[in-house]
């Protein structure tokens, strides 16, 4: 299904982008006809309109046979038509200068397939799961304004059937992250339409892809706001409302329908995010909002702050999310040893990481996807960058709850990749 | 004199489209660019504000990819503009810092 429709989109991106190609070859074939049917005009009018300029010629300035295409073009053509000659050859070389300098900027919007591979294991209080997993994106941009993106994600999770039996159990999900449509209206708007990650806080957004987040598991709280479900089925407006050299702002707002379709799951809401970021502090500081617009209606706020001091290999990232029935936050930190090393170097690409988090539960829900009790996780990382784009992650998360504590161990090993969908003559 | 002028023309137009013929040879020549061999590349000056916005937008959730081709870095650079909400002269200089 998602492959069909992954090709299928492809198949009309192409088309769609082949065209604009088409269409400048064909303009150059036929400005190139045109330039030399005018060429042949010119020179029947030379020798037709004026016969004796032709038969006076031959007397004047008799040609030599090897000077005989010379003379086509200087020794035949009168002063006057030599200048708008010479103004036509400039203006087919600016002509033929702007064709490549288009032809430039068209080989830089080739559509790309980014994503990640990768191979995780979880052991979750003695239970061991193996987590194969890809999540293939695609973004293809069309024209000058337009651009379409989707991400997907199938992992196969599979563990030991336990019980003294023998063999594993799996459970194949394919599911669409993302498919969306951006539209680039202004400096400031940006219109997405079609099914896309609800922006509320940052983790959903930003931190999702298997091959950005430090840590496999995403927090506790990382289902507050984002609607259950991660992704919103409407219209999204968003941008950058303001910019300068101290300060810069932006913005997204949204509003998603009710959808029960098995890939496009939405739940009507509304909701929207905000956050200043300061380049000189390197500190960003934002606020989500979201409202539940079906069933129970209810209300979600999230604050954000990150900072990454400066001149520093310290990274701080910190989220606070409140529902109506639970709420909690989480601070992550990490610390890339590539400040004291080579980042090429051995000791250059280790990353260690911490994460701390906590729930709060007010009211019994089973739906909202945080635990049922108050839980507080510390969760100790080691990442390796290897070469090639390939990157380890190791961690150890110790959960304390009400309901009993238990020790997580994950590990996983990514590869991303980024290619264009065509290769370049 | 005639054709003094129109050598002159033709051959100003030559310089015009060599630079680009040049470019393209470059890239080529070179199917992968990494944001550090453009950095080398080009001056600092030109590189230095789009460097800054990349630092500052993109890095702050992930590292740039070591290498990717550079017909791919305008849909690169537009899907950051749309994810990371950049302004268009910051859209423009990341584009240039990528892809000089």
């Amino acid at each position: 299904m998602i492959r069909s429709m992954l090709s299928s989109a492809c198949q009309e991106i192409v088309r769609d982008l082949s065209r604009p190609v088409d269409s400048v070859s064909l303009q150059h074939r036929s400005r190139s006809v045109r330039a030399r049917s005018r060429l042949n005009e010119q020179r029947a009018a030379d020798i037709s309109d004026n016969a004796l300029t032709f038969a006076r010629r031959s007397h004047d300035m008799p040609l030599l046979k090897s000077d005989e295409s010379k003379s086509m073009l200087i020794a035949e053509v009168p002063r006057h038509n030599l200048a708008r000659r010479a103004i036509l050859v400039a203006l087919a070389f600016c002509v033929a200068s702007m064709a490549a300098a288009a032809q430039e900027i068209q080989d830089q919007n080739v559509p790309l397939i980014s994503g990640g591979i990768g191979f995780v294991t979880s052991t979750n209080g003695g239970n061991t799961t193996y987590i194969p997993v890809i999540s293939p994106l695609l973004a293809a941009p069309i024209g000058n304004h337009i651009l379409v993106e989707s991400r997907a994600i199938i992992l196969d999770p599979f563990s030991p059937n336990g019980a003294g039996k023998p063999g594993y159990n799996s459970n194949l999900f394919m599911g669409l992250n993302y498919l969306q449509a951006d539209l680039l209206a202004s400096k400031h708007f940006t219109v997405v339409a079609g099914e896309f990650l609800t922006p509320f806080a940052t983790y959903n957004e930003r931190l999702s892809p298997i091959w950005i987040g430090n840590f496999q598991d995403a927090p506790l709280t990382s289902s507050v706001g984002t609607m259950e479900t991660d992704s919103s089925v409407g219209g999204m407006l968003r941008g950058s409302a303001f910019a300068t050299d101290h300060v810069s702002a932006d913005y997204a707002v949204y509003f998603s329908a009710a959808s029960t379709n098995q890939q496009f799951t939405a739940e009507r809401a509304s909701g929207g995010r905000g956050s200043l970021y300061f380049p000189t502090g390197r500190l960003e500081v934002g606020a989500s909002y979201g409202r539940q617009l079906q069933n129970v209606h209810e209300n979600f706020e999230g604050f954000h702050v990150w900072w990454e001091p400066p001149n520093t290999a310290l990274r701080l990232r910190s989220e606070f999310s409140k529902g109506a029935h639970a709420g909690g936050y989480w601070v992550e930190a990490d610390y890339r040893l590539s400040r004291f090393k080579n980042g090429e170097s051995f000791v250059g690409r280790f990353e260690p990481v911490f994460r701390m988090q906590q729930t709060f539960r007010s009211r019994p829900d089973s739906n909202d996807g945080l635990p049922g009790a108050n839980t507080q996780q510390a969760d100790f990382g080691l990442d390796y960058r290897l070469p090639h784009e390939v990157r380890i992650n190791t961690s150890y998360s110790r959960e304390f709850s009400s309901t009993g504590s238990r020790n997580i161990w994950q590990t996983g090993i990514v590869y991303r990749f980024l290619f264009p969908t065509w290769r370049g003559k | 004199m005639k054709s003094t002028l129109l050598l002159l023309t033709c051959l100003a137009g030559a310089i015009a489209i060599l630079p680009l013929c040049a470019q393209q040879a470059d890239h080529k020549a070179s199917n992968q660019a990494s944001p550090a061999q453009v950095k080398q590349a080009s001056s600092p000056a030109d590189t230095g504000r789009g460097e800054q916005v990349f630092k500052q937008n993109c890095a702050r959730c992930h590292d740039a990819p070591q290498s990717f081709s550079p017909r791919i870095s305008g849909t690169v650079v537009r899907h950051m503009r749309v994810r990371a909400s950049l302004s268009e002269p910051d859209e423009r200089a990341i584009l240039h810092f990528l892809n000089p």
